[in-house]
């Protein structure tokens, strides 16, 4: 325990500009400049990173945007190739060591043993945290209980439901109580009721005081969290609460009803300040890069392409945030 | 910070233990590989030959031809099938295979044997099969110099008289069974303990260890304790079958050898580990580890006589675990040496484990890249 660092250090001071929402807080992950090679590919790219203490960051981001490598580095397991990053006051990867008694890592993978059962499971990560048999068997009942494996407890791992999974790996990843938790897409293998579940059970943990950083590429999960930065091949494009992103999308976004929308798609595709269009049913949502864009000129493009369309401006989502911060070739103006 | 935790250690320990026992077909191999092996090297793969296929072409037929074909059977070494009339039988019978050796008794028999100008009796033996040709050519310089004596008095000393101290039936079992202690031991710890380091690793469970205060030490220490604990069942299980089966005795101190083997179970436990530290995937692991068994079987001793091999292989041979692990053995079970007599050979063991030992952990880093 006795690191012989305290918290706080250097970092406590507000960092400029960021002072919007959760007032004077302090930063429990602050990362700068955070690069990461493996050969020639440049998973991570330069990141710059500010978590405040007790809020649910999401990193948003599709396959191959390096979440991950960055959740690594963050808790120690890979070394950056450039950069500095000090998580809960501890310079990482020299301090990484004191650090994992304050960390709870809950990897992409199921990471616990299928051929242990639920209970010998978070016996085992119990003993590895240094818990007496005695402290060890009150958490490990209170765990299973709060995650609704209590009728499981004697099942092995491997053998449990996708959701059950999710659930025991938290139990196992929080088991010691630890003050930051870094999630990698922890639901990427369950069902929407399960997903549900679970986030609720990410804000208990919030609300308790925990700062928590989760990985996912699901937008209705990104759009749950405080705040959060998407990710583009290694880069930070954009960064900040839900809400602000979306005021601060440069576009607008339309939907194309009554024509065929495969038809329609061909028609927008490619043409000027359309920035992407996804079919959405029997209708296409078309992204469009300025404030002043009508419903009026793309119904004239549409015309010109020989198709009657009814065109109506909706309101943005974060996909269309997501959309148009990973566009290729835009820096985004974050 | 505490750096060792034995409290984290015996969670590994008891970790691997249950994963063990539900491991139904690692446990079955743990006790079933010495088993079979034992019975194998024991009654099938028996390099001291005995009842080969024989015929003899007795062109004397005289009382001390007939003489020397009972004294050769007796041996038991050839089984005399074939009684021929011609030479043209004997070349027949070679070639489809059906004898790998005949024994051609001349007309001048007694002559050649009094003058001692010529060899008495040829021994055409196949030569194709070199472990039949080498056994042959053994038995024929003892039985046919000893023939000769009666006839010439006591005046010819010097016939090659072979004193077999230590194995004086010429047992095969007694010879490969210390050594398949060996062989058992390096085939189960080293594959076993590299596939377990890792598993835990192609499983995604090494990711999740590594966040947690859990030590690479440890981990490792953790998981190859258990194996040390199967490594002395087998050495027992083997000793026992040797005993019952084979009636191989241990004519040294129990205590000596146990501590012999604890040493070169050590050692193969330090070369799986360092295995584990080279292979991505188990599979990797497993071919590493019979590219590095193969060598040991075949250049310790344990298969072929040290002394025969060519002086690059007799180096190779002293870098390996097992040669000396089996000159250990051997000494101790069949020799009632102690280990005073061979500490060279434990010391060697010793080195060997601890440079792999501290190869392995500079290999091994507690990072994912």
């Amino acid at each position: 325990m006795n690191t012989g660092r305290t918290s706080a250090g250097p970092m406590s001071a507000e960092p400029a500009g960021r002072g919007r929402g959760g007032g004077t807080r302090a930063v429990a992950i602050r990362a700068r400049g955070l690069t990461r090679r493996f050969g020639a590919v440049v998973a991570v790219d330069g990141l710059d990173l500010d978590v405040r203490t007790g809020e649910v960051y999401g990193f948003l981001g599709p396959n191959g945007s390096g979440k991950s490598t960055t959740l690594r580095m963050l808790c120690g397991l890979l070394r950056p190739s450039a950069g500095e990053i000090e998580v809960l006051g501890h310079r990482i990867p020299r301090e990484a060591e004191a650090l994992k008694r304050r960390l709870g890592y809950m990897t992409q993978k199921f990471a616990l043993y299928d051929d242990l059962a639920v209970t010998e499971n978070l016996g085992f990560v119990a003993a590895v945290h240094g818990l007496d048999r005695a402290a060890a068997h009150s958490r490990v009942e209170e765990l299973l209980a709060r995650y609704q494996l209590t009728e499981q407890r004697d099942q092995l791992a491997g053998t449990l439901s996708g959701g059950q999974k999710q659930r025991l790996a938290l139990a196992a990843a929080v088991l010691h109580r630890p003050p930051l938790l870094l999630l990698d897409e922890p639901t990427s293998a369950v069902d929407p009721q399960s997903r549900r579940d679970f986030w609720d059970a990410l804000f208990e943990l919030a609300d308790a005081g925990a700062t928590l950083l989760v990985s996912t590429h699901y937008m209705d999960e990104a759009e749950r969290c405080h705040r959060l930065a998407i990710l583009d091949r290694g880069r930070l494009v954009a960064e900040g609460s839900p809400r602000d992103l979306l005021d601060a999308l440069p576009g607008c976004t339309f939907l194309v009803e009554g024509a065929s929308p495969r038809a329609a798609q061909h028609a927008l595709t490619g043409a000027p300040g359309v920035l992407s269009t996804a079919q959405i049913g029997a209708s296409l949502r078309v992204l469009t890069d300025r404030r002043d864009a009508t419903a009026e000129a793309l119904q004239r493009q549409l015309a010109e392409a020989g198709l009657d369309a009814a065109v109506r401006a909706t309101t943005s989502n974060l996909e269309d945030v997501f959309v148009h911060a990973t566009r290729p070739g835009r820096e985004a103006a974050a | 910070m505490s750096a060792f935790s034995l409290r984290r250690l015996l969670a590994v320990v008891r970790k691997e233990l249950r994963q063990l026992r539900r491991d139904r077909l690692t446990f079955a191999m743990i006790v079933g590989i010495p088993s079979m092996q034992l019975l194998l090297f024991g009654y099938a793969i028996n390099l001291d030959l005995r009842h080969l296929d024989a015929a003899v072409l007795d062109q004397a037929r005289s009382y001390n031809a007939r003489e020397l074909v009972a004294e050769l059977a007796q041996s038991q070494v050839f089984d005399f099938r074939y009684r021929l009339a011609s030479p043209a039988e004997l070349d027949a019978l070679l070639r489809e295979g059906r004898i790998s050796a005949a024994l051609v008794i001349p007309p001048d028999y007694e002559r050649r044997l009094i003058e001692r100008d010529r060899p008495a009796v040829q021994l055409v033996v196949d030569g194709s099969d070199q472990v039949v040709q080498q056994a042959a050519r053994q038995l024929a310089a003892a039985p046919v110099g000893a023939l000769v004596a009666p006839l010439h008095a006591a005046t010819t000393p010097g016939q090659v008289e072979v004193v077999n101290y230590y194995n004086p039936g010429r047992l095969a079992p007694l010879n490969s069974v210390p050594g398949l202690i060996g062989v058992i031991l390096t085939m189960t710890m080293v594959l076993f303990t590299a596939i377990a380091l890792v598993r835990e690793r192609e499983r995604g469970n090494l990711e999740f260890l590594i966040a947690t205060p859990l030590s690479p030490l440890e981990l490792t220490l953790g998981k190859v304790l258990p194996f040390v604990a199967i490594g002395l069942v087998q050495t027992t299980l083997v000793l026992l079958l040797g005993r019952l089966i084979f009636g191989v005795p241990v004519r040294g101190a129990l205590w000596d050898l146990y501590l012999a083997a604890l040493v070169f179970i050590v050692a193969c436990l330090a070369l799986g580990i360092f295995i584990s530290t080279l292979a991505r995937s188990q599979f990797q692991a497993m071919q590493l580890a019979f590219f590095i068994f193969l060598p040991q079987i075949l250049l310790s001793g344990f298969m072929f006589p040290f002394a025969g091999m060519p002086r690059p292989a007799q180096w190779l041979a002293e870098a390996l675990p097992l040669t000396h692990f089996v000159r250990l053995v051997r000494g101790i079970m069949l020799r009632a040496a102690g280990l005073a007599d061979l500490w060279p050979e434990l010391a060697a063991l010793g080195v060997f484990a601890v440079l792999l030992l501290a190869l392995a952990a500079l290999r091994f880093r507690k990072r994912l890249d």
